[in-house]
């Protein structure tokens, strides 16, 4: 498969509660192998639209192409079936509270692989070895911090090998080095499992560490104003609300200070 | 103009006086004096007037600036009453030099915006009324349309369950067994034996005056196997396990549980719901059949101290008062309440909010919902035999 293969193509998607419109005309594709950054102030509609991708939301117009397939097109069992190549890390881990760490990765395994018991043991400490959980295996999720309940949470989300991974905040709440050792986590999932990656987060240490595509969302206009990588976007964009973000300012320049700035 | 920053928390105070203020007008400037003390709870709120600077004979091409050389301790009131000035002089486009004002009232008044917020209406429900009602009863049939559907997911659910395929755990199943049935014994052994002596207790007061106390054994028994127990075990459950599953669902999808389940394709009907629904309805129809014979046994005990008949003959008579069939339209019965109960609960757990007051809410319409909801089942019930003539 080409390194420029398309995984999803989302195209004019338009995201609503009720009547109040919370994106529209959201188009960008996801490109295999990519870190592809869901940017965006706070309340603009980032996790809204990964809960539309994944399967949680469905959009009020527009599409996501999965394969070739309109995704929300499909019937329950289909879409059931996509998401299997899916896995989610929510912002607080989300981990299964009736369950031990290791029940949480080992549910998904239980559920859609013919895997004996004992194969699922060892797959499940695996999992859990690969992000520095395998020393919780036994406790519940009340029992260990929001740091490890995300590791859990991905150990979970990893467990049935997906082709793309979601994570929604993943340094919310966390530390600064948590959170570096968590994008570290995250660039050697991407080059150990091959997994493309598409990140929601408004950490811009994260953000400029890891993704290499993305697309900022605008909570005013409602509307995608940029596409590109973070990094990129931090050089050479002009938009100020893309500026401001990027160069975490208190306050938006207009474009006249902007264009007199570029005289200068 | 230098100014001395002062301020009620930092400076000791020495004297204070009433705070006031003046304008005094200039060829180029208009300059607000300050002084006194300004102390929020003696202070009664000054604010400057919306068109305080209409008494100017000109505002325009000037400057306002504020003199603070009286201004002697103060608090936030004066940040209050400078905001105030702060619009009013933004009305008449009056630039108003901050850098004469104390350091940390610049900071603070630098947040303030100089124009009112333009308030966003709360949205009006200007539906009439018919379609308001209208509008209900349609989403009441369609709860009652979701709670069939969801009905049908459990069921399928179940008979996968009895091929092995289902998603439900068997540690969950006896968990919530457990929770549902040997946890609630206490309490309802002690309200169907208090309900039993209660009916004998103003049975035999009755019946004594028709010499027919020997009947209280038909009254207890009869009322507690076709009715009260049923009823009474159904309301104990929707109370204590209705309760917590709708608290406990609602919670799970606070914390983005469910979603998780969804995601993963794990259906949440069968992993959830399914061990809730199932315990309820496999503990509340033996929990009536123990809450029966406790009542009676209530019952019993009460007749001991109030008339005269023997152990033996009291459940004797209770025997042949009380016909099979009693027993059996209870335990129907008891099997439609908790299954109506669990799928209520579970119904309105999924359809609550993700915040903590909507557990609350969501726990507290779970136990409402299953309390009339019972009296209404069991209002259906009555009809239903008394056309069979049960």
């Amino acid at each position: 498969m080409s390194a420029q293969e398309t995984l999803i193509s989302v195209r004019n998607l338009q995201l609503s509660f009720g009547p109040k419109i919370i994106q529209q005309e959201v188009s960008f594709d996801l490109k295999r192998g990519s870190i592809f950054a869901v940017m965006g102030g706070s309340g603009c509609g980032k996790s809204t639209l990964l809960r539309s991708i994944v399967g949680l939301l469905r959009p009020t117009a527009g599409q996501i192409m999965v394969g070739g397939e309109d995704y929300w097109a499909q019937p329950d069992d289909r879409r059931t079936a996509i998401n299997r190549r899916y896995g989610v890390l929510f912002q607080g881990g989300a981990l299964w509270s009736s369950m031990t760490v290791g029940e949480n990765v080992a549910l998904p395994l239980e559920m859609f692989t013919s895997l004996t018991p004992d194969e699922i043991t060892e797959l499940v400490r695996l999992k859990l070895g690969l992000v520095g959980m395998e020393h919780a295996i036994d406790l519940f999720p009340y029992e260990i911090s929001g740091g490890m309940c995300k590791r859990a949470g991905l150990a979970r989300a990893i467990a049935l090998e997906p082709d793309i991974l979601f994570f929604d905040e993943p340094s919310a709440g966390l530390d600064p080095i948590t959170s570096a050792r968590l994008d570290d986590l995250i660039l050697s999932l991407r080059d150990g499992l091959g997994a493309t990656i598409v990140i929601v987060s408004h950490e811009l240490p994260s953000l400029l560490t890891i993704a290499d595509d993305g697309i900022f969302l605008d909570a005013k206009t409602h509307r995608p104003i940029t596409h590109g990588s973070p990094r990129a976007l931090l050089d050479n964009c002009t938009i100020p609300e893309v500026t401001a973000f990027m160069h975490r300012s208190a306050t938006i320049p207009s474009q006249t200070e902007q264009k007199a700035e570029q005289h200068v | 103009m230098p100014m001395t920053e002062t301020r009620a928390r930092a400076m000791p105070q020495t004297s204070s006086s009433a705070p006031s203020w003046s304008l005094q007008e200039s060829k180029d400037t208009l300059c607000l004096a300050l002084k006194g003390t300004w102390d929020i709870h003696t202070q009664n709120g000054a604010r400057f007037p919306q068109d305080g600077f209409s008494s100017a004979s000109s505002t325009v091409g000037k400057t306002l600036i504020v003199d603070t050389s009286a201004l002697q301790n103060w608090d936030v009131s004066l940040i209050s009453f400078l905001w105030s000035v702060k619009r009013a002089a933004s009305q008449v486009s009056l630039p108003l030099d901050e850098k004469s004002l104390p350091a940390s009232a610049q900071r603070l008044l630098a947040l303030l915006p100089d124009k009112p917020p333009e308030v966003t209406p709360r949205p009006q429900n200007k539906e009439r009324l018919l379609s308001r009602m209208g509008g209900k009863c349609l989403n009441s049939l369609t709860e009652v349309g979701t709670m069939a559907s969801l009905a049908v997911d459990v069921a399928r659910g179940a008979a996968r369950a009895m091929h092995g395929k289902s998603a439900m755990r068997l540690k969950d199943l006896l968990v919530d067994i457990w929770n549902a049935g040997p946890s609630a014994l206490l309490i309802v052994s002690i309200v169907n034996f208090l309900v039993g002596s209660i009916l004998a207790f103003v049975g035999l007061i009755e019946l004594r005056k028709f010499a027919a106390e020997i009947y209280v054994t038909n009254l207890v028994g009869i009322a507690s196997a076709r009715e009260i127990s049923a009823i009474m075990t159904a309301i104990i459950m929707a109370g204590r396990t209705g309760g917590a599953y709708a608290a406990r669902i609602s919670t799970m999808l606070g914390n983005e549980e469910i979603d998780a389940l969804q995601v993963t394709g794990i259906p949440v009907s069968g992993y959830i719901l399914l061990p809730s629904i199932l315990s309820l309805v496999i503990m509340m129809p033996l929990l009536y059949l123990y809450g029966t014979v406790v009542s009676i046994f209530g019952g019993f005990v009460v007749s001991m101290s109030m008339m005269d008949i023997s152990p033996v003959g009291y459940w004797l008579a209770t025997f042949d008062g009380v016909d099979l069939n009693q027993f059996i339209f209870g335990f129907i019965k008891s099997l439609f309440f908790a299954a109506f109960i669990a799928l209520a609960a579970c119904r309105v757990g999924l359809k609550a909010g993700r915040s903590a007051a909507d557990v609350g809410i969501a726990a507290t319409r779970a136990v409402v919902i299953g309390i009339v909801g019972i009296i209404a089942l069991d209002a259906v019930f009555a009809i239903i035999a008394n056309a069979i003539g049960i």
